[in-house]
């Protein structure tokens, strides 16, 4: 006779829910598996494919690196100095998230054609993603005890070798988790980096895809694009396992003196502003000049409503259907811990390393093998949301259930009330806040999806983010304009929210060690 | 309210027994303390009786009823009856005081004064319960966390350390509030601590656990004067354990002879309470101070009394615990003697 006792109802649905997130993988391993290594070397060993690796990794180094220095330069300069408006600076620098980077290629390229290649893509890239690494390590520099800045200070550290010497290894977690982070979403990137005409494996499947629908070249991509990201998956895993707390010490947090910026007060104050223009002028002067005099723009109000309601249905269904698929998964790891949960929940983990062109190539080859009777419907849409968003779902719903620690279902067993009435008196009351920031998460992430939706979308189904592809990829900048600008007031929330929290890292990414 | 019968109760998380073979009779409407180190396995049984786990083997009863044991259904912990008030007193935060307290009656009775009566019980004011939790202090909340533990009229209620967050000021009172909500409501009580303090101040009864194992249950009293070896002893206060020769009723040891609680024979370890070790001042009357001579070697003060850390010629070490009034300070040269029954203890495997 043990203790606490695993409902196998719970199991099943947690197990059914692992299987469906490891489709994907599943697809590219048996495909791999099935084509023998033979025939994957001839796909994989081909001068093309070195040249998107070459494309693809350099790109990457190349933007994470830029977003590290970018995003530690950013935060050092509103946090930990007397520059005026910091708050205001803040959020200026943020909103670029705002923006899907996708919009923001289109912003780019429709003002400048020039932009492309190598150099449009990792400027741009940069300027969209730069926040995922400002944000975390924000939050770290405002949880760092002060008090180690200060013994640093007393032992006779000037302030740039404390930087280094303290602050710097303990921003190192927040810093390389927001550059991994960097990478990922770099590796997934299809919109931005097909407008800027910069090929990498996304844009490359993709265009097997729609061109040729040449399977096999398509999945032996995938494979490298997934070993690729299963890479950096691991390396933000390792990281995350040397995490350490940021206060060491008990007693009040204070704030750190800031650092007088005297004679550098105006050229940080000009570099912020550059970085601004850049990252939220540029694409705000962009939607507004297609928007007012852009020859072809049009404002198609019953086109428009039509997007805007099919995107809003299929991210309502994505948003439900996935938060409830998190809770069986974060009910086994949280209250049922064991084997079998760790792995349930590392499952659907996996979503992390998946690019949306895989989830997307992968279940439409499953439903055409396996239920054809699903293909192209809203059903394999809202499967693929859920795959691809379920780490969000999972990481917010098991926030809140860490709030309901289960000694509060033992005292309520204790005054005897039943394990369905201390579900519904207990545990849902206290973890439903989380419930609906999961599932609002999910939801803006969703109505902003772009490679999946247009993968997997039923045909006749049109939302705002293929409405606004099909507009831009034919170069009508004006007709693209409405829908990119409600892509971005769709984001807004998201990003709010993001401001709040311990930032993007911790949104997406926060895989227990 | 019922008594608790734990009868040869054992439970095994992998290769390792946290519960060994404990039996225990908490008499109907007393209270026991189950008082042992950390790891001791004293929370595990705490939990076996609330039914959070089940044992291996034993049986454990309510009054007549079995609720778990060999061959019996385990009641599940809803259907038991238990109070339990956890460490940190896990109010449920969603729900104000008076939603605590009433959690566990039903439906009709949450309307009713037992709230009311239970905040005065636990002599919490009446207005405190539309409080939020986070509204009310550490001491607050425990007392809430009880009130609500008792609100049904369970028949045992079952304390996990409710005290060790608090400090030392609120731990004192707000523990003699919860003995007399507990004495007054007439109920059953179990506490688990590793504070001795609490045990011998709180309870009718102290059980102390070692290793999974109940190594002695005797009235606090009994525990503190009559431990059952060494160990208990140096857990429960301190103590000072000397080498010594039994002959009959005395002992001889570097303290000089002592008089035995019981006779007995031959090589002992004789266990002395620093309150029992006199010390002489000699500086007074060098000449007729009494005992067995020492230094200082250090005092520490705390007020009401002091701790003198004495090394005696023969190069033992011994601690007296003596008045704050008059002490004396390291370095001076002092006597020492014991006062009152000496504890002895015969080395294990002698008869």
């Amino acid at each position: 006779m043990t203790g606490r006792r695993t409902p196998p109802l719970l199991l099943a649905a947690g197990a059914a829910v692992a299987l469906l997130a490891l489709v994907p993988l599943a697809y590219v391993g048996t495909y791999v598996v099935v084509i023998g290594p033979v025939d994957l070397w001839h796909l994989v060993a081909r001068p093309r494919i070195a040249e998107l690796l070459r494309n693809t990794i350099t790109l990457a180094a190349a933007c994470m690196a830029a977003t590290a220095v970018l995003g530690v330069a950013l935060a050092f300069l509103v946090e930990r100095t007397d520059l005026p408006g910091r708050r205001y600076w803040h959020g200026l620098l943020v909103a670029p998230l705002a923006v899907p980077a996708f919009v923001n290629g289109y912003a780019w390229v429709s003002l400048d054609r020039s932009v492309h290649g190598f150099a449009g893509a990792f400027g741009v890239v940069t300027l969209s993603y730069y926040p995922l690494v400002y944000l975390p390590v924000v939050a770290m520099l405002r949880r760092l005890d002060p008090a180690l800045e200060e013994s640093a200070w007393s032992l006779g550290h000037s302030r740039v070798r404390t930087f280094r010497s303290v602050v710097l290894p303990q921003l190192r977690p927040a810093l390389l988790g927001g550059a991994l982070l960097v990478g990922l979403h770099l590796l997934a990137e299809f919109g931005a980096l097909s407008l800027l005409r910069f090929p990498t494996f996304t844009t490359a499947i993709y265009d097997q895809y729609g061109s040729t629908f040449n399977g096999a070249a398509a999945t032996a991509m995938a494979g490298v694009l997934v070993l690729l990201c299963l890479v950096l998956l691991l390396a933000d895993l390792r990281l995350r396992g040397d995490r350490r707390y940021a206060r060491v010490g008990r007693g009040a947090a204070r704030s750190v003196v800031p650092l007088s910026l005297g004679s550098w007060r105006a050229p940080a104050l000009g570099a912020l502003v550059v970085v601004v223009v850049l990252a939220l002028g540029v694409p705000a002067y962009s939607l507004v000049k297609w928007l007012v005099v852009g020859t072809s723009t049009q404002f198609p109000v019953d086109d428009l409503t039509r997007a805007l309601v099919a995107t809003v249905v299929l991210a309502l269904a994505g948003a439900v259907v996935t938060t409830l698929a998190a809770v069986p998964v974060v009910w086994l790891a949280v209250r049922h811990r064991g084997w079998a949960s760790t792995l349930i929940e590392r499952s659907t983990y996996v979503a992390n390393a998946l690019p949306g062109i895989v989830v997307g190539l992968a279940l439409v080859v499953a439903s055409l093998r396996l239920v054809p009777a699903v293909y192209q419907t809203a059903t394999l849409l809202v499967a693929a949301y859920a795959i691809l968003f379920l780490p969000r779902a999972v990481v917010t719903v098991r926030a809140g259930l860490e709030q309901a620690p289960a000694v509060l279902d033992d005292v309520a067993h204790s005054l005897g009330v039943g394990p369905l009435a201390t579900a519904r008196r207990v545990t849902l009351p206290l973890i439903a806040p989380s419930l609906g920031a999961g599932a609002a998460l999910v939801f803006l992430a969703i109505s902003t999806e772009l490679t999946a939706t247009l993968m997997l979308s039923p045909i006749g189904t049109r939302t705002l983010a293929t409405e606004f592809w099909a507009a831009s990829s034919e170069l009508r900048y004006g007709a693209a304009a409405p829908y990119a600008l409600l892509l971005v007031l769709v984001s807004i929330p998201a990003t709010v929210l993001l401001m709040r929290t311990d930032g993007p890292a911790a949104q997406t990414q926060e895989v227990p060690a | 309210m019922s008594s608790l019968t734990i009868t040869g109760v054992t439970k095994r998380f992998g290769a390792t027994v946290a519960v060994d073979d404990v039996s225990l009779h908490v008499p109907n409407g007393s209270f026991t303390t189950v008082l042992g180190p950390s790891g001791c396995g004293k929370t595990t049984l705490l939990r076996l009786i609330a039914g959070f786990l089940l044992p291996e083997s034993g049986t454990i009863a309510f009054g007549d009823t079995v609720v778990a044991g060999d061959g019996v259904r385990p009641m599940p912990p809803q259907t038991r009856r238990v109070g339990y008030v956890p460490q940190e007193g896990a109010l449920f935060p969603h729900l104000d005081v008076a939603a605590n307290i009433a959690f566990g009656l039903d439906k009709g009775a949450r309307g009713s004064d037992r709230v009311a009566e239970m905040l005065d019980l636990v002599e919490l004011p009446a207005d405190f319960r539309s409080r939020r939790p986070d509204e009310l202090s550490g001491g607050q909340q425990q007392r809430v966390a009880l009130a609500r533990s008792l609100a049904p009229k369970p028949a045992v209620v079952l304390l996990d350390e409710p005290f060790s967050s608090l400090d030392a000021s609120l731990r004192d009172s707000t523990s003699r509030a919860v003995r007399r909500a507990l004495e007054a409501s007439n109920t059953t009580g179990v506490l688990v601590t590793h504070d001795q303090n609490e045990a011998l101040s709180l309870a009718d009864e102290v059980a102390v656990m070692r290793g999974g194992r109940l190594v002695q249950s005797a009235a606090p009293s009994e525990v503190y004067l009559s431990p059952s070896d060494p160990q208990v002893a140096e857990f429960v206060g301190r103590a000072v354990v000397l080498p010594g020769t039994a002959s009959e009723a005395r002992a001889t040891c570097a303290l000089g002879e002592v008089v035995l609680t019981e006779p007995t024979e031959g090589e002992v370890s004789l266990m002395i309470r620093p309150e029992q070790v006199f010390v002489d001042l000699a500086r007074d009357e060098p000449g007729k101070a009494v005992g067995v001579r020492g230094t200082v070697e250090e005092v520490s003060y705390y007020g009401h009394d002091c701790a003198v850390q004495v090394r005696l010629d023969d190069g033992t070490s011994v601690l007296s615990r003596m008045s704050g009034v008059r002490h004396p300070a390291a370095g001076d040269t002092v006597h020492l003697r014991v006062t009152g029954l000496v504890r002895a203890y015969r080395p294990a495997g002698t008869p």
